[in-house]
């Protein structure tokens, strides 16, 4: 017996082992390349960076930058404030959006396939160095512009603003509906993955499920609340994560533009350390609250 | 005669016809088929319209790319230009030096999405079958570098690698760090340690793609004699194609489109990226040339300049269209694939 669990402990060290071959070209590159930009700009953010050639003189001043950051810098935290709000709305835009999508894109229909490729074109070419571009293109600019004032008095969404403003009901949350419609294009371009990964869960549903709430009397629309929201609420959980990180990583948003500019223009490392720190920190919080809240929602079939 | 007619044929021989089915059925069979019709005809307004809205932006690109400069500044003409010329193409190209910039894009993509894919495929497959101590927190580190942006610590990144030096110990030596920027070696470098453009998404699909596939599989394996290389080589790589492919693929266009790596490590080398991130700044130098004004600062137009950024923005996403069309299953099915979950 003594010899057989020996023989065991013996597998799972020598399987320890493989493992750690394994991951070890992850491991070397972490320490080599990641573990000291990020300390560095750690240990920058909490110091006095002077820059002379050849060198870079640091001085311990302890929370100094955060200091600057946040209540000297003038667009930080009106900056952050900014982001973070847009990141919500958009998120939650994003998420109903793919969602949506999806489920249309799940049903059996003619050109489907294609369909689903233009949805997925976006995260191949809206990427990298072109993601900037898109935004200053001033012709581009130009030629929506021009399609938008020989069609403004057909705009459904203006009218329906102007009627429902009148109203006065809930203005507020009017106006955060209508800048997701008005910006449904940067959502719908932005949606990609998500609409595949909710597509990819709803193919998991048995169909029997289905069938069996079918025959019951139970309409499509009670199985979509009843059975496919609560069997793909993890996905939403999934889903949620990665847009919010993508979101917050994307390089045309604020708050890293103002980073880069701190950074590279004014050449001031520190407070752009302090900054980047304190919005990872931000961001990442955010993530942690929301998906305990998420988490707590989910069902788990098994 | 096709199925589905004589099917039809088979109802109405014994239902009656198509009304007095409806009659029977107290209306519904038409109520149905009417929804049914709405129901289709709504998903294809909303679908045509959704594409055509993600559409849009590139046939606008095109429109104008063939567009003359007059026609630029013509308020009348908004898509269909008056004249076609391939002028701008030519002129975008002679700018961003594209024969050469493809070159050395398809080069420096295609190396680098070959050893990024295999390292994050050695590195997750360990993530996925192997349990360790201290698992928990490498992957932890990993779930780190997919959520902290590189350009957080760009400067960081770059004094890093103008001293390049682990623990002391080229310092030691040579007295002075290396100089390991204005290379490629070092994104190759980083490449091979996962450390590159968006690794960490790639090691995360990898570890959830193989943890899906049975155990039983390796441990027969195991039990016949296979070695936990071997059983990695001969029976999990054969079957992790999908995820491989397109994992290979993320990482070429990735790449192929990045800037900010390209920028920090090859900003040397003619690519296609950098160049077009440059292109308005260089346009005003080769309209000045061409005019034989070398020193002077000739001002170009705007809509001259958005004309050639549009042209070399195509010119960019060509390879990676023809790309995309090929292999479009490859790129949406293998995420599916994966089956993510929580």
């Amino acid at each position: 017996m003594k010899k057989q669990k020996n023989k065991l402990a013996g597998l799972q060290k020598r399987k320890a082992i493989a493992g750690y071959l394994f991951i070890l070209p992850f491991i070397l590159g972490f320490l080599l390349f990641m573990v000291k930009p990020m300390l560095d700009s750690l240990q920058m953010s909490f110091s006095l960076v002077t820059l002379s050639p050849g060198s870079v003189a640091k001085q311990w001043i302890g929370i100094e930058n955060y200091r600057v950051a946040f209540r000297v810098d003038p667009d930080y935290s009106q900056n952050l404030v900014n982001e973070l709000s847009r990141m919500i709305l958009y998120s939650i835009g994003i998420i109903v959006f793919s969602f949506f999508v999806a489920l249309i894109l799940n049903q059996d229909f003619k050109g489907r396939g294609l369909v689903r490729a233009i949805f997925f074109l976006p995260v191949i070419l809206s990427s990298g160095v072109m993601l900037g571009l898109e935004e200053n293109n001033y012709l581009m600019a130009m030629i929506s512009q021009t399609v938008e004032t020989t069609t403004q008095n057909i705009s459904v969404t203006g009218a329906l603003q102007t009627i429902l403003r009148t109203a006065g009901v809930g203005t507020r949350a009017y106006e955060w509906v209508f800048e997701i419609i008005d910006n449904i294009y940067d959502i719908a371009v932005a949606s990609g993955i998500q609409i595949i990964i909710f597509l990819s869960g709803l193919q998991t549903i048995p169909k029997s499920m289905y069938e069996a709430a079918d025959i019951e009397g139970c309409t499509s629309w009670e199985s979509l609340w009843k059975i496919t929201f609560p069997m793909i609420s993890s996905i939403f959980l999934v889903n949620w994560i990665y847009t919010v990180v993508d979101f917050c990583m994307r390089s045309d948003n604020d708050v890293m533009d103002k980073i880069q500019t701190v950074m590279v223009v004014m050449l001031d490392y520190g407070p752009a350390s302090a900054m980047s720190w304190a919005y990872f920190l931000i961001v990442t919080a955010f993530i942690g609250i929301t998906s305990f809240f998420i988490s707590k929602g989910v069902y788990y079939n098994d | 005669m096709t199925k589905a007619k004589a099917k039809e044929l088979l109802k109405t021989q014994k239902y009656g016809s198509y009304w007095e089915r409806n009659r029977a059925s107290g209306g519904y069979l038409f109520k149905k088929d009417v929804m049914n019709f709405f129901v289709k005809v709504c998903r294809f307004v909303l679908l045509f319209g959704m594409c055509f809205l993600i559409l849009q932006p590139i046939l606008n690109k095109i429109s104008v790319s063939f567009m003359e400069e007059s026609d630029l500044y013509n308020p009348i003409v908004v898509s269909i230009p008056t004249k076609f010329t391939a002028e701008n193409y030519i002129m975008a190209a002679n700018i961003m030096q594209y024969g050469k910039g493809l070159k050395n894009s398809t080069i420096i993509s295609l190396t680098i999405a070959i050893l990024q894919t295999a390292m994050c495929t050695i590195v997750g497959y360990g993530f996925a079958r192997f349990k360790f101590p201290l698992k928990k927190m490498w992957f932890a580190f990993v779930l780190a570098l997919i959520i902290i942006p590189p350009q957080a610590f760009s400067s960081s990144l770059y004094l890093h690698f103008r001293y390049w030096d682990f623990l002391g110990i080229v310092r030691a030596i040579k007295g002075e760090g290396l100089n390991l920027r204005g290379s490629v070696l070092p994104y190759y470098l980083m490449s091979a340690g996962c450390m590159g453009l968006k690794n960490g998404l790639y090691i995360y699909l990898v570890r959830q793609f193989f943890r899906n596939i049975p155990v039983d599989l390796e441990e027969a394996a195991y039990v016949d004699g296979c070695g936990m290389f071997k059983t990695f080589t001969r029976i999990m790589l054969p079957q992790s194609k999908p995820i491989i492919t397109s994992c290979f693929l993320f990482a070429l266009v990735w790449q192929w489109t990045d800037g900010f790596y390209s920028k920090l490590f090859l900003g040397g080398k003619v690519l296609v990226s950098t160049s077009l991130a440059n292109v308005v700044d260089a346009l005003g130098v080769y309209v000045a040339r061409q005019q034989g004004a070398v020193n002077e600062q000739v001002s170009v137009s705007t809509q001259l300049s958005n004309c050639i950024l549009s042209t070399g923005t195509l010119l960019i996403i060509m390879p990676i269209l023809l790309v995309y069309l090929f292999a479009q299953k490859a790129f949406v099915e293998s995420i599916a694939s994966t089956g993510i979950k929580m």
